[in-house]
């Protein structure tokens, strides 16, 4: 259990704060897809791939007192901000983890400056990986019709994969 | 009409303690239930190790594929000429409601965490794979097999059909909670499912309930949150599942440093070796796994026979719940004591989360995290459930977390190592919460 937790603050760590649980569902799951060693299992959900077993692992960190949540109230919504507590920095200290640093340091810090929506289509095609380029394209059109993605989003994305593969 | 759309000529009955009775009409679906992979369910467990906790829990993934199956038949009956709702995707929902659980293998969750695979997956190959199962589907059609592995997967376009089996309120877990409630004996998990199936209604995205129905969701939400804590995250249960995934990270290591086995694990070894064909993983059912279990308490490696004897006997581990200050200053100084006291901390100083087991609470849309319960009002819009009852509200902000750190208490007690042992149960015993007693006289 302890390793598993502690390589989620190790990313938060690296990202400084994350803004929304959609964001940081996403933001994990594309660094798994990069290979960076983490464990949670995804399925597919309305919105993108989705990991039960993020949330109650998140929840878990922030009732130890490992990671701070702050809520906050939007438009319809709220809205979950994420950040490292001291005691969480000393317990990832102490687990003296094997963990990629600085893949890990390059991949969040450049997912963590797009929005969960842009996020959610990253993960998405990302889902859909292993079909040809144009079936992933078709798949994204038919699943996601709300977000109302465009070519250029799409165009992004595929670079976003590539440059951090 | 094509061959697989056949309607039986007499309708065929199962009875079931649950729904009273499971209709079955569609040739498709009777052929379904007849195939090897699905009658391979009857030997799989619906609740994996419960049945050491609660001993009625002995039913199955067959029963439970069954009451989906029918609950997904009954809410199709409510559908049936409202808008949204469109009868040629009938077959294709009552075939995914029955064939959903189809690749779970014997105790799935701890050979999954174990052997980094998935049901899911397997769920795929089964459906679109060289199967009985894939030849029946295929009847429908050659996309068809593809289409119901689909909306198992959630990825199939229209979302209403997913939503009908996999959502907050769906098919799946309206079956599961009352068969569960029912096998185990427990008075939670019972709630007013004929109601709920009378005021739900097809949207373009989801199934949804209308506002009127919102007490008889209100109880299915108390019941599931009532049978997370007092049945699926029993202590009890998770320590046999603790010492379940021990015995097979054990077999693992074993045959990895190349150990003569007295019983050598021959059904296991696709998974050691990340080779394990389709028709190797459907051999592997409980009977197997319990057969290979009875036989390693008689091993000479003294680790693999002590988990499975206790796994057999029921001799658990105990446990203790923890915070922040044991894992901040307490848990690196216990292991190493654990060590000193001759005991491998590897195996027998275990933290279990309630992340590591794969239930999950009802959940409010939090800014598309996840889709939630809508109701419908009588103007047409929806309303996010627990923004219109209090008494969702108060307990979708309930804790939902805990961790456990399971023992072999009574090895504290025996002689040798009197030091160490007396640190560690000074440890352990500040950390003493709700006693095992008060579960098990449940």
């Amino acid at each position: 259990m302890l390793p598993d937790h502690a390589k989620l603050l190790a990313l938060l760590q690296e990202a400084g704060e994350v803004v929304g649980r959609k964001k940081w569902q996403k933001i994990v799951y594309i660094s798994k897809k990069l290979e960076l060693p983490l464990q949670e299992k995804y399925t597919f959900h309305m919105y993108g791939p989705y990991s039960e077993e993020l949330t109650m692992r998140t929840e878990e960190l922030c009732s130890l007192g490992f990671i701070s949540e702050i809520k906050e109230r939007k438009a319809g919504y709220y809205q979950y901000r994420y950040q490292l507590t001291e005691e969480g920095g000393t317990f990832l200290e102490k687990m003296d983890l094997d963990w990629p640093w600085k893949k890990a340091e390059a991949i969040i810090q450049q997912l963590n400056e797009y929005s969960a929506k842009f996020l959610e289509l990253v993960s998405t095609m990302l889902y859909f990986e292993e079909l040809p380029k144009e079936d992933v394209k078709e798949k994204v059109c038919a699943l996601k019709k709300s977000q109302n993605y465009s070519e250029e989003d799409m165009e992004e994305a595929w670079q976003l994969i590539q440059s951090l593969k | 009409m094509n061959e697989g759309n056949r309607t039986l000529q007499e309708e065929k009955v199962f009875k079931d303690p649950v729904h009273r009775y499971i209709h079955i009409r569609d040739e498709l679906i009777w052929d379904l239930i007849g195939t090897r992979e699905f009658q391979r369910l009857r030997r799989i467990r619906q609740l994996g190790t419960t049945f050491l906790t609660f001993h009625g829990a002995e039913h199955t993934r067959f029963n439970h594929s069954m009451g989906v199956y029918e609950i997904m038949r009954r809410i199709i009956e409510v559908f049936d000429g409202r808008p949204h709702w469109e009868e040629r995707e009938r077959l294709l929902c009552l075939s995914a409601a029955l064939l959903h659980d189809i690749g779970h293998g014997p105790f799935s969750h701890s050979f999954e965490k174990v052997f980094q695979t998935d049901h899911e997956w397997w769920t795929r190959k089964i459906i679109t794979g060289d199967t009985e199962v894939n030849r029946v589907l295929r009847r429908m059609g050659e996309s068809f097999p593809q289409k119901v592995a689909d909306v198992i997967e959630k990825t199939y376009p229209n979302k209403l059909v997913v939503s009908m089996i996999s959502s907050q309120i769906d098919a799946d877990r309206m079956d599961y909670l009352q068969r569960d409630a029912y096998y185990t004996g427990v008075s939670y998990g019972h709630f007013d499912m004929e109601r709920i199936l009378r005021v739900m209604r097809p949207t373009e995205d989801q199934a949804v309930i209308k506002n009127t129905g919102m007490h008889a969701v209100e109880d299915y939400i108390m019941s599931r949150y009532q049978m997370y804590w007092q049945v699926y995250f029993h202590p009890v249960t998770r320590s046999a599942e603790v010492i379940l995934s021990k015995i097979l990270q054990r077999v693992k290591k074993l045959h990895t440093e190349g150990y003569s086995f007295s019983q050598p694990p021959y059904h296991f070894e696709g998974f050691f070796e990340g080779t394990l064909s389709l028709e190797e993983y459907l051999r592997l059912d409980e009977s197997v796994v319990l057969y290979y279990f009875q036989m390693w308490q008689f091993e000479e490696d003294a680790v693999l026979k002590d988990l499975c004897q206790r796994f057999m006997n029921r001799r658990l581990f105990k446990y203790v719940e923890f915070n922040q200050h044991f894992i901040l200053n307490e848990w690196a100084k216990l292991q190493e004591l654990f060590g000193q006291a001759g005991i491998d901390p590897d195996y027998y100083l275990v933290i279990d989360s309630s992340s590591d087991l794969p239930y999950d609470f009802y959940r409010p849309g939090e800014e598309e995290e996840r889709m939630p319960i809508h109701l419908l009002t009588p103007e047409g819009r929806l309303r996010e459930l627990s923004r219109e009852s209090d008494l969702v509200e108060a307990i979708s902000g309930k804790k939902r977390t805990d961790h456990k750190l399971y023992y072999p208490a009574e090895w504290l007690e025996t002689s040798g190592h009197e030091e160490e042992k007396q640190q560690i149960k000074k440890i352990l015993f500040s950390h003493q919460g709700e006693t095992e007693s008060e579960y098990e006289e449940r």
